[in-house]
C-alpha cells in the first residue's frame, strides 16, 4: 500500500507527519511512502532527507491525494489554499489518519464518511495503558507545556532562577500551574529546570505524587471531592469546590509571577478559573499562559493566537504551541503514527486492517468503510488506580506486621524449648557415654558454636568463596584416611589409599578455586 | 613426632581454621582467611605424616600427588559461570571419603574396643558412612542438575515423604541390628544401609527444583562437614571434629541464611516440590496481561546516555550467556560517562550462593558498587533505568502482591518503582518457579530480547 503524506495547509502549520526516521520504519512494514514536495521545510527537514529515507517526493498534490491508499496528516482535512476543500482530494475508499475532533466536528465527519473513507483519529486513541505509544494528545500536550513555559520566560523580564550576584540578590521566579495533567507536568518540569519555584493544582487528588515527583509544591484544598473521571481526565466539579478553588487562585495570583493554565475538561468550553480581579491583583510584569486558549480559555481576558497586556500583565493565548517546535513534535507525532501502523500492519505486509475487535484500533477508528463508528464505546479501564484498594493493602501491610510481632514471640518461645531440649539431650548422653567419648563431644559442641558465631556476619557477597573454602577445609578427611593407611589389612588400606586421594582433589580443588576467585574481587 | 606434638599442631590447625572462617566474612580479609585455611591445612596433614601412627609413606605420597594434581586442574580450568557444579561434585567427594574411611575404619583389625566404647565406635562408624553417603550421591545429582545433565525439575515420587520417613525407619532398624552383629554380618549391613542412604541423597535432591539450588548447595556443605565430624569421632580425632562442626555449622547457617531471603521454611526446602502445588491457581487466577513493549538496544543506548542513574540487576541468565564482561565493559563505559551504575542482587539470584558476585568479579566489576538486596532496594524508585539481565522470579511483584502466586512473601528487588525497567529475555519463558511475571507488562517496562551476551554487545555498539 502507499502512503501519502500532504504539506500541512493551515495557515502557520508547521508541523509534518512524516520524518524520515518514521519513514524507514513504515518502510519495514512493507509500505511505500510519497510526501509532498516542500512538506517537511517548516519543521527542517528537506526534500532531500526524505528522498535520501527512499522516499518518493511528489510535486502533484492532487497524484498524491489520489494515488496514495492511507493519507497520514496532521491536521483535520481544511480548506487547501489553491485546490479548495481537502476532503473532495480525498481517494474514494481509502484511508486518512490524522486529528479529527470528531465532537467538535460533525459536519466534517459526515462528508468524510460520504467519500466511504476508512479515518483513524488520532485524538480519540483510547487512554489505556496499552495504548500510550500512539497517544499523540499526550505528545502534543507534553510539547504545549515545555512550550508554554519558554513562551513565558520570553515574555517575563526577569530571570526565573534565584542568584547571588556581586551586584545583588535575585529571588526566583514564582509560577504555579493550574491542570497537572500531561502538559501541567511538562510545564513543571521545564521551570524547574529554569530554577523556578513550582507549585501546582489540580482537581484530582491522586496526581499529587506525580507533581511532587516533578518537584513542584502540590497546592491542596481543604475539600473532600475527587474530580477524576473517566480516562484519566478531569470532570466538572461542584460549586462548593469552585468557590473553594477560585479562593486559592486569588491568593495566589498576588504571590506568583507566572501562571500557566491547562484545564480543560473532554467536549466542554474551558472552565474559567482566572478571573479579571486576578490578573489586576497579579504584579506588573507577571505572565499567564493560557493552554487551553482554543477552547475558549481558562483565563477571562485570554485573546486566542494573541499576546495581550493588561494592567501590566501579558496574557499569552498561543494556540500552536506544538507547531512552534515543529521538528520536535514531527518527531513526536510521526512516532506515535507508526506505532498505530505497526497495529494496524500485524503481518508487516504493507497491508493495513482495521480490526475492530482490538479495542484501541476500535477507539481510534471513527469511520469504518464510510460508517461513522464515533463514539466508541467506553475504555475498560482508567488510567487511575481506585483507592480502596490501596487503603485496603495499607490495612492488611498492619496486619501482617501485627502477624509478624506474634511470631517473634512465637519463636523466642521456640528458641527456649528447643535450648531447654538440647541440654536434656547432652545430659542423656553424659549419663550413658564414657568420659573419652564425653571430652569429644566438648569440643565437637564447642566447635559447633564457634562456627555459628563466625559465619553468621559473612557478606553475601562472599558466600560463593566461603563454601568453597569450608569445601577445601572439609577435606580434612585426609586425616582420616592417613590414619588407616598403614594398616595391616590389605583392603583397609586400600579403600583408604582411594579416600586419601579424592580428599585430596577436594583440598588442592577448594582452596585453589578459592583463591583464583578472591583474586578475582576488587575494590 | 610423639602423640602430644601431633596433638599441639592439631590445635594450631584448628585455630587457623577459624581465623580462615572468620576472614572470609570481609572482602578485606578475605584472601589472608584462605592463606589461613591451606596453612591449617598443611600443618595438619604434615602432622599426621609424621606421627607413629603413619609409615606407608609411598602410597600415600602418590595419591596425595594425583589427588592434588587433579585438584589444581580442576581449580584453574573451571570457568566461573560452573563454580557451582564444580563446588557441588566436589562435596560429593568428601562425602565418598567419609564413607570410604567409615568402612576402614569398622573392618580395620589393629582397633580394639571393649564394651561401651565399643559400641559407641560403631554407631559413629554408622552415622559416618550414613551422612557421607547421601551426601555423596546428593551432591551428585545436584552436580548434574546444575550442569544440566539432569533435568532441573523436581522429581515427584508419589508418596515421596512416606518413602523419606520409611528410609529413615529402615536405617534406625538396621542400626540396633547392626550393633548386635558380628564383624561378617555387620559389614553386609553396613553395605545395606549404604545403598538404602545412596537412594536416599538421590531421592532428595531429585525432588528439589532448580531455584531452590543455592540452598541445597550450602546444604549438602554442611551435611559434608557433618561427615567429617563423625568420622573424628569413629577415630577419636579432635582435630577433624573440630573441623567438621565448624564446616557442619557454617553450612547449616548459610542454608538457613538462603531460606530466609527467599521466605521459605527449610524443611519445606528440603522436602522438595517448590513451585508445583500452586501454580495452576495463580496461572488460573491471572487477570489483565496487558501488553509487551519491545525496544531495540539502540534506543536503550539513547536512554542510556540520558540517564543519571542506572543500577544492572544480573540473575542466572547472565551466567548461561556469560555476559558478565560485556556487561563490565558497559558499566566502565557508562561510569566514565557519569552515571551512576550500580548493581543490584537478590540473595538468591544464580545456582548457589554468592554466585553472581563470583562473575562480576571475575569481571572486574568494582565490588562496592555491587549491593545486595537489602542495601538497594529503597533506592530504587530514584533510578532512572534499571537493566534487568537474566533474571525473572527475583524481581517478580506478584511475590509482594499476588498471596496466591507460589513465591508468594519472597522479599524481591522491587524494580518497577524506577523510571524505567529494561529486561533483557531470550523469550517469555518463566523462571525457575515456573510463575508468570506481571513485571514484563508494566507500564514501564520495555523488553529487550535477545541473548544477554549479544543484546549488551549491542548497546555497546549503539554507545
Amino acid at each position: 500500500m502507499l502512503i501519502g503524506v500532504p504539506k500541512e495547509s493551515f495557515p502557520g502549520e508547521q508541523r509534518v507527519a512524516l520524518t524520515p526516521e518514521t519513514a524507514g520504519h513504515l518502510q519495514k512494514l512493507g509500505y511505500r511512502i510519497a510526501v509532498e514536495s516542500g512538506a517537511g521545510a517548516a519543521a527542517n527537514i528537506s526534500d532531500r532527507a526524505f528522498s535520501d529515507a527512499g522516499v518518493d517526493v511528489e510535486t502533484d498534490v492532487r497524484a498524491l491525494y489520489q494515488s496514495a491508499d492511507i493519507i497520514l496528516k496532521v491536521r483535520a482535512p481544511g480548506e487547501h489554499a489553491e485546490l479548495g476543500d481537502e476532503v473532495e482530494l480525498l481517494k474514494e475508499g481509502s484511508t486518512l489518519i490524522s486529528f479529527i475532533w470528531p465532537a467538535q466536528n460533525e459536519s466534517l465527519l459526515q462528508r468524510l464518511s460520504n467519500k466511504r473513507l476508512t479515518v483513524l483519529a488520532m485524538d480519540s486513541v483510547p487512554r489505556i495503558s496499552r495504548a500510550q505509544k500512539l497517544d499523540a494528545l499526550s505528545s502534543m500536550a507534553n510539547i504545549g507545556g515545555y512550550r508554554a513555559i519558554v513562551e513565558a520566560a520570553n515574555q517575563f523580564d526577569r530571570f526565573f532562577t534565584g542568584q547571588v550576584t556581586a551586584a545583588g540578590k535575585v529571588p526566583p521566579a514564582k509560577v504555579m500551574v493550574i491542570g497537572a495533567g500531561v502538559a501541567g507536568l511538562a510545564a513543571i518540569g521545564a521551570a524547574r529546570g529554569m530554577g523556578a519555584i513550582v507549585r501546582a493544582f489540580d482537581t484530582r487528588p491522586e496526581v499529587k505524587e506525580q507533581v511532587e515527583s516533578m518537584g513542584a509544591e502540590f497546592l491542596e484544598l481543604n475539600f473532600e471531592e475527587d474530580g477524576g473521571g473517566e480516562g484519566g481526565y478531569a470532570k466538572v466539579m461542584s460549586k462548593e469546590f469552585i468557590e473553594a478553588e477560585m479562593a486559592l487562585f486569588r491568593e495566589q495570583a498576588k504571590e506568583v509571577d507566572i501562571i500557566v493554565t491547562t484545564a480543560l475538561i473532554p467536549g466542554k468550553p474551558a472552565p474559567e478559573l482566572i478571573t479579571t480581579d486576578m490578573i489586576e491583583s497579579m504584579k506588573p510584569g507577571s505572565v499567564v499562559v493560557d493552554l487551553a486558549a482554543e477552547q475558549g480559555g481558562n483565563c477571562k481576558l485570554t485573546r486566542a493566537d494573541q499576546v495581550i497586556e493588561h494592567s501590566g500583565v501579558k496574557i499569552i493565548g498561543y494556540t500552536d504551541l506544538p507547531s512552534r517546535m515543529a521538528a520536535q513534535a514531527s518527531q513526536l507525532y510521526g512516532t506515535n503514527l507508526r506505532h498505530l501502523l505497526t497495529d494496524l500492519t500485524p503481518e508487516k505486509d504493507g497491508n493495513a486492517v482495521v480490526d475492530m475487535d482490538d479495542e484501541v484500533i476500535r477507539g481510534t477508528t471513527v469511520i469504518h468503510n464510510g460508517k461513522v463508528t464515533w463514539p466508541p464505546p467506553a475504555p475498560k479501564l482508567t488510567a487511575a488506580p481506585a483507592r480502596p484498594a490501596s487503603q485496603a493493602g495499607a490495612v492488611a501491610a498492619g496486619e501482617t506486621a501485627q502477624s509478624s510481632d506474634m511470631s517473634a514471640a512465637e519463636k523466642s518461645r521456640s528458641v527456649l524449648i528447643a535450648a531447654a531440649v538440647g541440654v536434656l539431650a547432652i545430659f542423656a548422653v553424659g549419663a550413658v557415654a564414657p568420659a573419652s567419648f564425653m571430652s569429644h563431644f566438648t569440643v565437637f559442641v564447642l566447635a559447633c558454636f564457634v562456627g555459628y558465631q563466625v559465619i553468621w556476619s559473612v557478606t553475601p557477597s562472599l558466600h560463593t568463596p566461603l563454601m568453597s573454602v569450608t569445601n577445601a577445609i572439609s577435606g580434612i578427611i585426609v586425616i582420616g584416611a592417613l590414619l588407616q593407611i598403614s594398616s595391616s589389612s590389605g583392603f583397609v588400606m586400600l579403600l583408604a589409599a582411594i579416600a586419601i586421594l579424592i580428599a585430596s582433589i577436594n583440598i588442592a580443588g577448594g582452596f585453589l578455586v578459592t583463591q583464583r576467585m578472591l583474586k578475582m574481587f576488587r575494590k | 613426632m610423639n602423640a602430644g606434638m601431633v596433638t599441639a599442631a592439631y590445635i594450631v590447625a584448628a585455630i587457623l581454621f577459624i581465623l580462615s572462617l572468620a576472614g572470609l566474612s570481609k572482602q578485606e580479609s578475605a584472601r589472608r582467611g584462605n592463606l589461613c585455611g591451606i596453612a591449617g591445612m598443611t600443618i595438619a596433614i604434615i602432622a599426621t605424616i609424621l606421627s607413629r601412627d603413619v609409615t606407608n609413606y609411598g602410597v600415600l605420597m602418590i595419591m596425595m600427588l594425583i589427588g592434588g594434581g587433579i585438584g589444581a586442574y580442576l581449580a584453574s580450568r573451571v570457568e566461573m559461570t560452573q563454580m557451582p557444579e564444580l563446588v557441588a561434585i566436589l562435596h560429593s567427594f568428601v562425602g565418598l571419603a567419609a564413607v570410604l574411611v567409615g568402612f576402614a575404619s569398622y573392618l580395620d583389625p589393629d582397633l580394639a574396643l571393649q564394651g561401651a566404647e565399643h559400641t559407641i565406635h560403631n554407631v559413629e562408624v554408622y552415622l559416618g558412612i550414613l551422612i557421607g553417603a547421601l551426601t555423596f550421591t546428593g551432591s551428585v545429582i545436584a552436580w548434574g542438575k546444575l550442569n544440566g545433565k539432569i533435568g532441573s525439575a523436581p522429581l515427584m515420587l508419589p508418596n515421596r515423604h512416606l518413602l523419606n520417613l520409611g528410609i529413615g525407619v529402615a536405617c534406625l532398624i538396621l542400626l540396633f541390628v547392626f550393633l548386635g552383629a558380628g564383624k561378617g554380618f555387620g559389614t553386609f549391613l553396613l553395605v545395606i544401609m549404604t545403598l538404602l542412604a545412596f537412594a536416599f541423597g538421590v531421592h532428595m535432591v531429585m525432588a528439589i527444583g532448580g531455584a531452590d539450588m543455592p540452598v541445597v548447595i550450602s546444604m549438602l556443605n554442611s551435611y559434608s562437614g557433618w561427615a567429617a565430624a563423625a568420622t573424628g569421632f569413629m577415630l577419636s580425632n579432635d582435630l577433624l571434629i573440630i573441623t567438621g562442626a565448624l564446616v557442619g555449622s557454617s553450612g547449616a547457617i548459610l542454608s538457613y541464611i538462603m531460606c530466609r531471603a527467599m521466605n521459605r521454611k527449610f524443611l519445606s526446602v528440603i522436602a522438595g516440590g517448590f513451585g508445583t502445588t500452586d501454580a495452576s491457581a495463580a496461572a488460573a487466577g491471572d487477570v489483565e496481561q496487558g501488553e509487551v513493549v519491545p525496544t531495540t538496544a539502540d534506543e536503550l543506548a539513547l536512554q542510556l546516555q540520558d540517564a543519571q542513574s542506572v543500577v544492572i540487576v544480573p540473575g542466572y541468565g547472565m551466567a548461561v550467556a556469560h555476559a558478565q564482561h560485556p556487561v563490565s565493559e558497559l558499566t566502565k563505559q557508562l561510569r566514565a560517562n557519569g552515571v551512576d551504575v550500580r548493581f543490584a542482587i537478590h540473595p538468591v539470584a544464580g545456582r548457589m550462593p554468592g554466585h553472581m558476585n563470583v562473575l562480576l568479579a571475575e569481571a572486574n566489576v568494582p565490588y562496592d558498587i555491587v549491593l545486595e538486596m537489602d542495601e538497594i532496594n529503597d533506592d530504587l524508585a530514584d533510578t532512572d533505568i534499571v537493566i534487568v539481565i537474566g533474571a525473572n522470579d527475583t524481581v517478580n511483584p506478584s511475590a509482594l502482591d499476588d498471596p496466591n502466586s507460589p513465591i508468594a512473601g519472597m522479599p524481591v528487588l522491587e524494580v518497577w518503582k524506577a523510571g524505567q525497567v529494561i529486561v533483557s529475555k531470550r523469550g517469555m519463558s518463566t523462571g525457575y518457579a515456573g510463575v508468570d511475571n506481571p513485571l514484563f507488562f508494566h507500564e514501564n517496562t520495555r523488553m529487550l530480547f535477545g541473548d544477554a551476551k549479544d543484546s549488551v554487545n549491542d548497546i555497546l555498539k549503539a554507545l
